[in-house]
């Protein structure tokens, strides 16, 4: 396929007591791709996350990213790694006792104790504005922002680094429709801006319909389907035809359909498989 | 992570060009941005044709330098051209601190801040007191309101889980009385008043004392923040939809539970502390237990005994309602619920000692002194 792969689960197996999560679970997450994960409620795509990034511990299985197995490995090694990635979390998980600048600098600080505070203060101004909060968040309180500004600030800050790979837990719950829409187009322009592989969990199918290059399907502790959704419509699972054929899966379809011209008109090389 | 980020300067006819190689990203950059800032005069062109990779931080960098020098950027690939042209989209003029203040204002706004936080506090705490009183006379005209279970339940952790700690404690400064009694009074020959030192002072102070400092660290914390995180995760305002009073579900269960259970463990404390005297006035004074107890019964008034219990309820309403109030009183954010569990405590056991005070005036002026 001459796709090189970013992200690479194998055989991951997971549990909490009795009750298993994930089986013989595989996936692959292709370099500059925007891959979706959905499934059910209680599926499991929050702790496949997890177990990416190294916050829970799978009982088997193997995961790689950037080549690299981050299990089993030294604390030095494992944090070389997870230099090259940001994580957004679904709350936004700012530290409240910071500012939005802070926030945003707390990486920078830890990992590049060589930059000056001038320097600082512009990359967290820049990556402010990138993010789409307006001008005076700097200096705010998480506690003072609206749910819709903690996912920008908490976003900013996964970029902080300038990862390769960004995580996004359900980027676009609780937010507006419109807001949602320009939280998509963000992911997307700083996708294409920034070269970023993303990783994203979401319900919103009309994130899927509109940023998403590949779809993953998480259904019987595993990944049972990834592909565009043109190529997950023609299989023949019900979750999956429920799924993008319910009313909700219908309304996403018209939608992109009428805005296709425009998205056609727009597509930049590079982005369509 | 690649080469690290460089550059080198060529004068060509008069016209300064900075030839950048490397990776323009955060993890080369080393001292780059210092170099990049100490180059002098005017810089007509940017060659960023032989760089391997760039980054936001890498074009900011750039972007920056480009627009202070008045310099050209040229050799860029497409798609780094982008990322350069939304970097330089993102130079606004944006706030990143707080305003400053002049020290002089600020110490003068905090002393105003803290005197109306302190008068509301003391306006909070009546009208919380108000409202738990109106709470109470509810449940007692509508019983069935009453929460048996969670003021039971309240039992077990507020009396009988500190039963351990508390008599550990009060058994060790029944010693700790008995010991230092002993050794001032041996200097008059008078050992055996140390007897009436540990009956009287357990009995009708440190008992109940050392109980309720007990007690507002155990419970009067785990109350606030209890109903402080509970507060956060908006569990309260779903009780009020639902049409559940917190003060009936929340609080009364809990106050009148360290209520009932402050005078119990008073007495205890009480106990455990005369028995640990007793103890070492038999063992280093050679008082005999039966001897200890004569004495006691002898020169501890009765009242002693009731000043200590009056005072118990009383005490365990202030640790009850402070924490509770505490809690209330969160917002926003996980800081706070440290903030008012610190601030439950210290406001509980200042109260108490306070209130100690006025109850020794009062019990002498009745004359139970």
């Amino acid at each position: 396929m001459g796709f090189e792969s970013i992200i690479s689960v194998r055989g991951l197996r997971n549990s909490f007591g009795e009750q298993v999560v994930h089986e013989h679970l595989d996936l692959e997450v292709r370099r500059g791709e925007i891959l979706g994960v959905v499934g059910g409620s209680g599926t499991g795509k929050s702790v496949l996350m997890r177990s990416i990034i190294g916050l829970q511990v799978p009982d088997e299985g193997s995961v790689t990213v950037f080549g690299e197995s981050t299990l089993d490995r030294n604390d030095q090694d494992v944090i070389a790694i997870r230099r090259r990635w940001g994580v957004l979390f679904q709350g936004g998980a700012l530290f409240s006792t910071l500012t939005v600048a802070e926030n945003v600098q707390v990486p920078l600080r830890e990992f590049y104790r060589e930059l000056d505070h001038a320097l600082l203060d512009e990359i967290a101004a820049y990556k402010v504005v990138m993010t789409g909060l307006p001008a005076d968040a700097g200096p705010k309180y998480p506690a003072e922002l609206s749910g819709g500004m903690r996912k920008r600030a908490g976003l900013a800050r996964a970029l902080a680094l300038d990862p390769e790979l960004l995580f996004l837990d359900e980027p676009t719950a609780g937010l507006d429709p419109i807001g949602a829409a320009a939280f998509d187009e963000l992911t997307l322009s700083l996708q294409q801006t920034m070269g970023l592989t993303v990783f994203l969990i979401t319900h919103d199918l009309d994130t899927l319909y509109t940023i998403c290059d590949r779809v993953a399907v998480m259904a019987d502790q595993r990944v049972i389907a990834v592909g565009t959704i043109k190529e997950l419509l023609a299989l023949d699972h019900p979750w999956i035809q429920d799924y993008f054929n319910g009313p909700r899966g219908r309304a996403a379809t018209a939608s992109v359909e009428s805005a296709d011209a425009r998205a056609a008109a727009r597509a930049e090389p590079g982005t369509s498989n | 992570m690649g080469p690290q980020a460089d550059f080198s300067q060529d004068n060509v006819g008069g016209a300064v060009t900075l030839r950048f190689t490397g990776s323009l990203s955060l993890s080369c950059l080393k001292d780059f941005p210092d170099r990049l800032r100490a180059v002098p005069g005017k810089v007509e062109r940017l060659d960023l044709s032989d760089i391997q990779r760039i980054d936001t931080v890498g074009a900011w960098l750039i972007h920056r330098f480009a627009l202070e020098h008045g310099a050209q950027i040229d050799g860029l690939k497409p798609d780094y051209a982008h990322l350069l042209e939304q970097v330089a989209k993102a130079d606004q003029q944006v706030a990143i601190r707080p305003d400053a203040q002049s020290p002089l204002v600020r110490v003068l706004g905090e002393i105003g801040a803290a005197t109306t936080v302190a008068f509301h506090t003391m306006y909070g705490l009546l009208a919380f007191f108000g409202g738990a009183c109106v709470a109470f006379f509810n449940v007692l005209t509508h019983p069935r309101r009453f929460r048996l279970n969670a003021t039971v339940q309240r039992f077990e952790v507020i009396g009988v889980s500190a039963l351990g700690i508390i008599g550990l404690m009060s058994f060790l400064i029944g010693i700790v009385i008995a010991q230092q009694g002993s050794v001032q009074l041996r200097q008059f020959g008078a050992e055996i008043f140390t007897i009436n030192l540990i009956g009287r002072l357990t009995l009708r102070e440190l008992g109940v004392l050392m109980t309720a400092i007990m007690v507002a660290g155990r419970s009067g914390s785990a109350f606030a923040a209890q109903i402080g995180t509970m507060k956060l995760t908006e569990e309260i305002d779903a009780m009020r939809t639902i049409g559940v009073s917190p003060m009936e579900a929340l609080v009364l269960p809990r106050v009148l539970a360290v209520v009932l259970m402050m005078p119990l463990l008073g007495f205890y404390s009480g106990l455990i502390g005369i028995f640990g005297g007793g103890l070492l006035c038999w063992v280093s004074l050679d008082i005999p237990p039966v001897t200890f107890i004569q004495r006691l019964r002898e020169v501890v008034p009765i009242t002693d005994l009731y000043v200590g219990l009056i005072k118990a309820p009383v005490f365990g309403a202030i640790i009850g309602l402070a924490g509770c109030f505490q809690g209330m009183q969160v917002e926003s954010d996980a800081e706070q619920v440290g903030k008012r569990t610190t601030a439950a405590v210290v406001q509980a056991i200042f109260l108490v000692i306070v209130l100690d005070a006025f109850f020794a005036v009062f019990f002498t002026w009745v004359g139970w002194g």
